[in-house]
């Protein structure tokens, strides 16, 4: 396969801003920054600390599973910087969530369900990476969203 | 030095295809003149803002070039919170005697946009849909009414409330009520917020005319005295809209800390306040400032928005010409709207929408992006 490349030109996955998190990667994450004066993580990765001012930072992987903490779909297909494939007839609505992620920050995400109905506060939902847009020369362009956990339906 | 509000002009709101912004603005500073008995040559300073209709001080073109100090502000929808606070602070420092304060605004038609990296996001924020003001709205009151058991009905009758008050302030847009049935059943916007619940980017102006409390009887026989101006921006940990993501832990936001202030400086509590106008630029905004702003206990805004406590007859009038929801929101304008409306009631002046009891204590708030909130308590 990759004797071929040459002949065919291969489309290339890169990720939608660099740092925002681990790819390539065999299991990507979200990558956040943790203060070493407080404690505090963020997202993305900020060079300096907004709860302390501290500037000594650590980057981490961030947990790739947590809960729902709120949400909503959005229901219109927004004007420019909004970047997709879609035009408006092909446009469909989608979910927005803050996603808990224990010891790390509550990450605002793009959800893969849109059903209201099937969205609920404090359900897992993990981490996923996938394409967002395909460039005019092929490249996929990768994002992250926000996954409902199988069989994780039921709010406790 | 106390500082009083002794002219007041507005330019009706909505769409006004024949006037730019900035001659809507013009034509509320001739109307606050006008109110004051002044010239703008008296006038000492000014402080002023709009978002997309150019500079404020462009308005000396319109109303002469006097050499004042006229400077342009710019701090989102607590645009004209601040140019107020700037000039209340102007003359309390006693550095002047008399200013004046506008504010105007002429936006296209849909939801504004945003620039990510204008807010020093990545650019990858706004592309993938994230960069919305109605989505933070919308989540913010999805999750408080998880915490707090508020109903989809309370969302739908405080747009109906603002579009009765609405119906009966001749310089408002919406001008038509709505039921809250209509309300409710018209198009999702961002679940759980339909597009009644909304307000819209409009157009119009406001201009207040300001003066040192012990001159005020010398230009108004029923002058308005500014008890406090306060401005916040954001803690770290409150939840703001345009966060990529937010802490664990939150604080309160800087509504809940301008207020608190603001009632400090003021020496009144939530209690002595009769009537209040707090930012709505969509139905859940006005229930969580309510207790934002100390009027109420988080959830009690299910019993008391039932009960009718925040209509114009009401033991809480909130909103008393409409809100954002029945005016629109002219970005330079609007904070100073709702001090217009303010001076109107407690003048008396408010006709229709006149709240009863010849009220004495008026309450303002906005909230803008990313995290800011104006308070100001005017007192007869
Ligand atoms: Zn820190």
């Amino acid at each position: 396969m990759n004797d071929i490349a040459g002949v065919v030109p291969m489309s290339k996955q890169i990720p939608i801003a660099e740092g925002l998190f681990t790819w390539p990667a065999e299991k990507p994450a979200l990558l956040g920054s943790r203060c070493k004066s407080c404690g505090i993580a963020a997202f993305p990765v900020a060079e300096s600390c907004m709860a302390c001012s501290g500037q000594d930072i650590a980057v981490e992987a961030l947990p790739t599973r947590g809960t729902l903490w709120t949400w909503t779909v959005q229901q219109f297909m927004p004007k420019p910087p909004y970047h997709s494939n879609e035009t408006a007839e092909t446009f469909r609505p989608y979910g927005v969530g803050y996603l808990e992620l224990p010891g790390g920050v509550r990450v605002e995400g793009r959800l893969t369900e849109n059903d209201p109905e099937k969205l609920h506060i404090g359900m897992e939902m993990d981490v996923i990476f996938d394409t967002w847009r395909v460039e005019e020369n092929g490249d996929e362009v990768i994002s992250f969203f926000f996954q409902p956990v199988a069989n994780s339906g039921q709010e406790a | 030095m106390d500082v009083a509000i002794v002219g007041i002009g507005i330019h009706p709101f909505g769409r006004t295809p024949a006037r730019s912004g900035l001659q809507q603005g013009a034509y509320a500073a001739r109307l606050a003149l006008k109110d004051a008995g002044v010239e703008w040559r008296d006038i000492q300073f000014a402080y002023g803002g709009s978002a997309s209709a150019g500079n404020a001080d462009a308005l000396g073109n319109e109303l002469g070039l006097t050499g004042i100090p006229f400077i342009n502000v710019a701090n989102g929808c607590a645009t004209g919170g601040s140019s107020l606070m700037a000039a209340y602070n102007a003359i309390k420092s006693g550095e002047h005697d008399l200013g004046l304060v506008a504010g105007f605004d002429k936006h296209d038609r849909g939801a504004f946009n945003a620039d990510p990296l204008a807010l020093g996001l990545g650019q990858w924020y706004g592309e993938v849909g994230l960069m919305m003001t109605t989505q933070f709205f919308a989540m913010k009151i999805q999750k408080y009414m998880h915490d707090y058991g508020i109903s989809a009905d309370t969302l739908a009758r405080v747009a109906e409330k603002a579009f009765i008050n609405g119906s009966l302030n001749p310089n408002a847009w919406r001008r038509e009520p709505v039921s809250a049935e209509q309300v409710a059943s018209s198009m999702m916007v961002n679940d759980p917020l339909t597009k009644f619940m909304f307000c819209s980017p409009a157009e119009g102006g406001v201009a207040l005319v300001l003066c040192r409390a012990d001159k005020a009887k010398n230009y108004c026989a029923s002058p308005v005295y500014l008890k406090s101006a306060v401005l916040k921006s954001r803690r770290f940990g409150s939840f703001e809209v345009f966060a990529p993501s937010q802490a664990l832990q939150q604080v309160d936001g800087p509504t809940v800390d301008a207020s608190k202030a603001a009632f400090e400086m003021a020496g009144v509590g939530p209690g002595d306040i009769d009537l209040s106008q707090l930012q709505d630029t969509e139905s859940g905004a006005e229930i969580m400032h309510m207790a934002e702003n100390g009027f109420c206990e988080h959830g009690e805004q299910e019993h008391l928005i039932a009960t009718g406590a925040t209509r114009i007859g009401g033991s809480m009038p909130i909103n008393t010409d409409g809100g954002c929801l029945a005016n629109g929101e002219p970005i330079g304008a609007s904070g100073l709207r709702q001090v217009y409306e303010n001076v109107l009631q407690l003048r008396g002046d408010a006709g229709e929408h006149q709240v009863p009891g010849e009220p004495r204590l008026g309450y303002t708030h906005v909230y803008g992006a990313p995290g800011i909130s104006a308070v100001t308590i005017l007192q007869r």
